[in-house]
């Protein structure tokens, strides 16, 4: 081992510069192709959003698209849809992940791993199990005793895509806090319990404050896959649920009206962007910082 | 045991198991319900059949399913093998350089599939690379798509291991390109195998990108599945379904079992 430590000084300050700049040539590949294939098509995006039909560069695009009912009812919508389907997914995932953590029952490990499963799905397949559960056909309706155009009806407008929405995502915030429950030590909850707490209590003061960042940042991805979910809302097919992803679809592939198409696109990724800046931050900041200090405190004294 | 008596712990399991039943296991049971389904107008399908997986396995669903296949083999390979690279690369890299990197790697998951769709259609529907109508358009969708995943992959296992193999190596007088095969790649070998096998489940997954793009001749099963539903064979589209969720979980398992021996070895 001597011998490595040697080598390693004997390399002269002006190699190593050398060295590191030949390090960025070999960057170049990968960076052709991002640059090439996503990070070119994009700016085109944004310039093609300030390009009229008939080629002249302005604004009107940008004015037309922007004031229009539809884009403004897209907008909101998607914001709802995301908002209210990532406030499930927290809901219910981390009730999940408490019972499959703290009240483990038998064949628990069965359940996490078709969790897993779903995480590898596409999305549309909750849509398409959802025409046969709640569609106007579909089981619930049957059992319920409707014949063609049942009771239940709500799966062709928005809360049939919250809740499909919620189905899929669930998974995205249940395994982060469900691996952040997995580090609280149980002689902590049994130290809680045996104080005098009651379950509830020792869940809200010892468990939870253990998930929160996992919690906030699974929270943040969720509403960022929310917000451009499309394979969901293309299956459902409801006519009065369009979001943001849809409009780009129904302006670029239906109506080929490209300009108008690449301006709701740029407000979208703006939207995306922001919230996955959010999300690296709240990772960063929350996640590594704390547990970083969570280690450090459960160990104080290393001999 | 945080809950200690009986009547408790039975609440809260019978709670998991409604809501886990209902939101999440129902659903999967009903697609694969729905591909075998005969008839279906009561509560569950009246009789059984096996004609819609076998309708799903032939003719153009069968081409679907093969052009799936071969666009998810390519897309996860490429992304695998530009992700691993690109994660080599960026280590020595000077640090400013790295951040900039590592983030434009990673920024295709925050834009829409539809988005990026939509950016291939405007740059390359015009010469120098008019690749619009072709089904290279497609692979590159899914590349951009995937690649991302594949990087996080490899680079996260990178952040995690340990130099001082490679560094031994290189002292013994190893030159570079004979640590990377010998000792780095190797070491690899399990996170390139999930990088692989993320990538293409995504793949096999994709229809944002795919619907704004596909030629004719080379429409994927997810596409597919959407013409099916819409022309309302529901049935036909849950066998598709589930082949196209038989044939990721074979990619998947043969991706596990190289792993497996690369790791025995």
């Amino acid at each position: 081992m001597t011998a490595v430590a040697a080598s390693v000084p004997a390399v002269t300050r002006p190699t190593r510069v050398r060295r590191r700049w030949a390090s960025v040539l070999w960057l170049l590949p990968p960076l052709v192709v991002v640059l090439g294939f996503f990070c070119y098509p994009l700016a085109l995006v944004l310039r093609q959003s300030f390009v009229t039909r008939s080629g002249e560069v302005s604004l009107a695009v940008w004015q037309q698209v922007v004031t229009s009912p539809e884009f403004t009812a897209a907008l909101g919508r998607t914001v709802l849809l995301s908002l209210g389907a990532t406030a499930g997914c927290v809901l219910l995932g981390t009730f999940l992940a408490l019972v499959l953590a703290f009240a483990p029952f038998p064949g628990a490990r069965v359940v996490s791993r078709i969790v897993d499963a779903v995480l590898a799905f596409p999305s549309f397949l909750i849509a398409l199990a959802f025409t046969f559960l709640y569609g106007s056909a579909g089981v619930l309706n049957a059992a319920l005793g409707g014949q063609g155009g049942g009771p239940v009806d709500f799966l062709y407008g928005p809360w049939g895509v919250l809740l499909a929405e919620v189905t899929f995502y669930t998974p995205f915030v249940m395994r982060p806090v469900l691996a952040a429950f997995a580090q609280v030590p149980s002689a902590q909850l049994d130290v809680a319990a045996s104080l005098g707490a009651r379950p509830a209590l020792v869940l809200w003061r010892v468990a939870l404050p253990e998930a929160w960042p996992a919690l906030a940042s699974g929270a943040c991805l969720t509403l960022l896959l929310t917000m451009n979910e499309f394979g969901i809302v293309l299956f459902v097919g409801a006519k009065d649920v369009i979001t943001l992803p849809m409009l780009v679809h129904t302006k670029g592939i239906v109506t080929f009206d490209y300009p108008a198409a690449c301006v709701v696109a740029v407000v979208n990724v703006l939207l995306s962007v922001a919230l996955y800046a959010a999300h690296r931050w709240v990772f960063r900041v929350l996640g590594a910082g704390r547990s970083g200090e969570g280690r450090r405190g459960a160990v104080p004294n290393p001999a | 045991m945080l809950f200690r008596t009986r009547r408790s712990r039975f609440l809260l399991w019978l709670a998991f198991g409604v809501l886990f039943g209902v939101v999440i296991a129902a659903p999967l049971a009903m697609v694969g319900l729905a591909a075998v389904a005969g008839t279906w107008n009561g509560v569950l399908p009246a009789e059984y059949t096996a004609r819609h997986l076998a309708d799903a396995a032939s003719g153009d669903a069968l081409a679907s399913a093969l052009v799936s296949v071969q666009t998810g083999l390519v897309a996860s390979l490429a992304a695998v093998l530009v992700g691993t690279w690109a994660a080599l690369a960026v280590r020595s890299a000077p640090r400013p350089v790295r951040r900039v990197v590592d983030t434009l790697l990673h920024l295709p998951v925050a834009v829409p599939s539809v988005v990026v769709g939509l950016s291939l259609l405007v740059a390359f529907s015009q010469p120098p690379l008019a690749l619009n109508g072709t089904r290279w358009i497609v692979l590159v969708a899914h590349l951009v798509i995937v690649l991302p995943f594949g990087y996080g992959v490899v680079s996260g296992a990178l952040d995690r291991a340990d130099p001082a193999l490679a560094e031994v190596a290189a002292s013994l007088g190893a030159p570079p390109a004979l640590v990377l095969w010998r000792v780095r790649l190797p070491l690899l070998a399990p996170a390139l195998s999930a990088s692989a096998s993320l990538s293409l489940a995504l793949s096999m997954g994709e229809v944002g990108a795919t619907v704004m793009l596909y030629p004719p001749d080379w429409r994927t099963l997810p596409v597919s599945v959407f013409a099916q539903a819409d022309r309302g064979e529901v049935f036909l589209a849950a066998a598709s379904t589930v082949v196209l969720l038989g044939l990721t979980l074979v990619g998947l398992l043969t991706l596990g079992l190289a792993k497996g021996r690369a790791a025995e070895r």
